[in-house]
């Protein structure tokens, strides 16, 4: 059987040419960036390439980006961080303020803070998952550290207006971090234009490999580490660098194009249209832009979706079930359920929108990339209909 | 998000459940609802003597609005009861159902809960009504939903 893989905002394909490029990192240029001889020069420009790279895709300069295994070390490098480094020069600041609809490292990281004695306020969204700008305002207060909010929703899509949250924050002089794992080349990432302080990146959403990322820290931004050692990443994190890895991020930045954004969100607007036929059925996260004319890359202010994400609930059936369906049939997809996972907590995004328990458990995350094809949305918008008529009919409740 | 691995056995059930319905005019209905994920089972039964004038479960059927588990433990209670006497099939417990499909991850035993309350409320109607039918002739009950506790 032919499989399809449609859980791309779990983690994506690494391209051919991002494999092809870290390659001779492992082989040939094995060198340890701190070495003085040939090879460490030469695994330290590599490395200097791609910090490069990156520093240029979000208007940055180099010396802000520091690399990380990935982006839950960004996100904890960044509370724990702030949150010491105020502790430690008793600037009497102990305040953090985030979302209900934050990936579990920065929400799990702020339950821990809590109880090392930081004070977190959670801003409450709106039904598409859009934060509630005047709660956030009103909650800066002169003893917040920084304000934390993600970009794109990993299971809403839906895309925060950073330039608004990041002028409320430059007025109230507050920092301003953002977890940009889902939305990275994606949509419009820009430092100075957003005024962001921190921002958290990582590679194995935009088809790079897996353990990587990167922080962007802005220049005179005082933050503790989290590892101690060799004094790594200017003293900020410590640990050789993994060449390799960071070879391929950059690499996965510059093989990111407009055009397959396009062909995402023409591929997404069709799932979503196909799907809301079936009775029943609603979109959760924000309106995706509806045009499919080319040039929609040009319109990503406008677009408050994110190019890959679908995420509809079914009335009466349940997710996990919706799943195991679609994967006898090949299909590989994701759930808000919480029976699909260790808890029973149902989803806190979900809920954070307005959904019942059960709705949110009764719902399909379906995320695509530049590998998917039209013959496989077709696929899928074939058996999804008789899957659901399949659970329906199996359901109890009319 | 950690994700939860089945049994091969559940999969197998989950994806090709049995005695999947309902049954036209019922003897015996169990409905039952879990608060921790909101899911519902429903359990019908039909009734009759076998030759040495035992009640036996003719037929049964289930619908269910739930997880994997849930649709796994339903297909699999109503072939664990099928023509079994009513004492016999009361006495079927979560761990017997757990068992007969290789297994629950611990977090999932719940759902087997699911079916044996479901087919234990289904026979305590067919009993509650034989009882009715007894003093008023063809009295049909309505079953109601009944929440379990944990
Ligand atoms: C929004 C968001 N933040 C953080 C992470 C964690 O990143 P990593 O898997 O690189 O640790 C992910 C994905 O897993 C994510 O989607
Ligand atoms: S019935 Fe609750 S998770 Fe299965």
């Amino acid at each position: 059987m032919k499989t399809i893989y449609m859980d791309n905002a779990a983690t994506t394909r690494v391209d051919d040419e991002v494999l092809k490029e870290m390659i001779p990192y492992f082989t040939e240029k094995y060198g340890n960036a701190s070495s003085m001889h040939f090879f460490g020069q030469e695994a330290k420009s590599a490395l200097e390439k791609s910090r490069k790279i990156i520093a240029k895709e979000i208007g940055a300069k180099s010396e802000e980006i520091i690399f990380t295994s990935g982006g839950t070390e960004a996100n904890n490098l960044t509370l724990k961080g702030l949150f010491f480094w105020n502790k430690e020069n008793e600037t009497g600041k102990n305040h953090i303020i985030t979302t209900r609809i934050e990936h579990d490292c920065i929400l799990n990281t702020c339950k821990w803070l809590e109880r090392q004695g930081a004070q977190i306020t959670f801003i409450d969204v709106d039904a598409e998952g859009f934060v509630n700008l005047k709660e956030l305002e009103n909650a800066i207060t002169d003893k917040t550290i920084v304000v934390s909010v993600i970009h794109g929703n990993n299971e809403i899509g839906t895309i925060q207006d950073l330039e608004a949250i990041g002028k409320i924050c430059k007025k109230k002089g507050t920092l301003f971090h953002t977890d940009a794992c889902q939305s990275f080349t994606k949509t419009t990432l820009d430092v100075k234009k957003q005024n962001l302080d921190l921002v958290t990146l990582n590679a194995h959403k935009i088809h790079g490999p897996k353990g990587v990322g990167a922080l962007y820290i802005r220049e005179g931004i005082k933050i503790v580490p989290l590892f101690h050692g060799g004094g790594h990443e200017r003293k900020i994190r410590s640990g050789t660098e993994n060449v390799s890895s960071v070879v391929g991020f950059g690499k996965a930045i510059e093989v990111a194009n407009k055009k397959d954004i396009e062909k995402m969100i023409v591929m997404r607007n069709k799932i979503i249209d196909g799907i809301l036929k079936i009775p029943n059925t609603r979109l959760n996260g924000a309106a995706p832009l509806t045009e499919t004319k080319k040039g929609l890359f040009n319109k990503a202010p406008e677009e408050k979706r994110l190019c890959n994400n679908v995420n509809i609930s079914f009335n009466n059936i349940e997710g996990e079930s919706i799943g195991g369906y679609l994967e006898t049939f090949g299909i590989c997809t994701s759930t808000g359920s919480a029976c699909a996972s260790h808890s029973l907590e149902s989803s806190h995004v979900l809920k954070s929108i307005g959904l019942t328990p059960v709705q949110a458990n009764s719902t399909l995350r379906i995320s695509i990339s530049k590998y998917t094809t039209e013959e496989e949305v077709n696929f899928l918008l074939e058996k999804l209909p008789q899957v659901v008529d399949k659970l329906r009919k199996m359901s109890p409740i009319a | 998000m950690s994700t939860i691995t089945y049994s091969k056995k559940v999969l197998k059930e989950f994806t090709n459940p049995k005695n999947m319905g309902e049954i036209k005019s019922p003897d015996g209905v169990g409905k039952v609802g879990n608060p921790a994920c909101g899911y519902i089972m429903q359990i019908h039964i039909k009734v009759d003597k076998n030759k040495s004038g035992k009640e036996i479960l003719k037929d049964i059927k289930f619908k269910t609005f739930g997880c994997a588990a849930a649709i796994a433990t339903s297909s699999m209670i109503t072939q664990l009861a099928k023509g079994k006497t009513l004492d016999e099939a009361e006495k079927i417990t979560r761990n017997d159902v757990a068992e007969s499909l290789e297994g629950l991850p611990p977090v999932k035993m719940h759902c087997s809960n699911l079916a044996s309350d479901a087919l234990k409320k289904a026979i305590e109607d067919y009993r509650k009504k034989k009882k009715l039918k007894k003093i008023i002739p063809a009295v049909t009950a309505a079953s109601s939903v009944v929440v379990m506790g944990k």
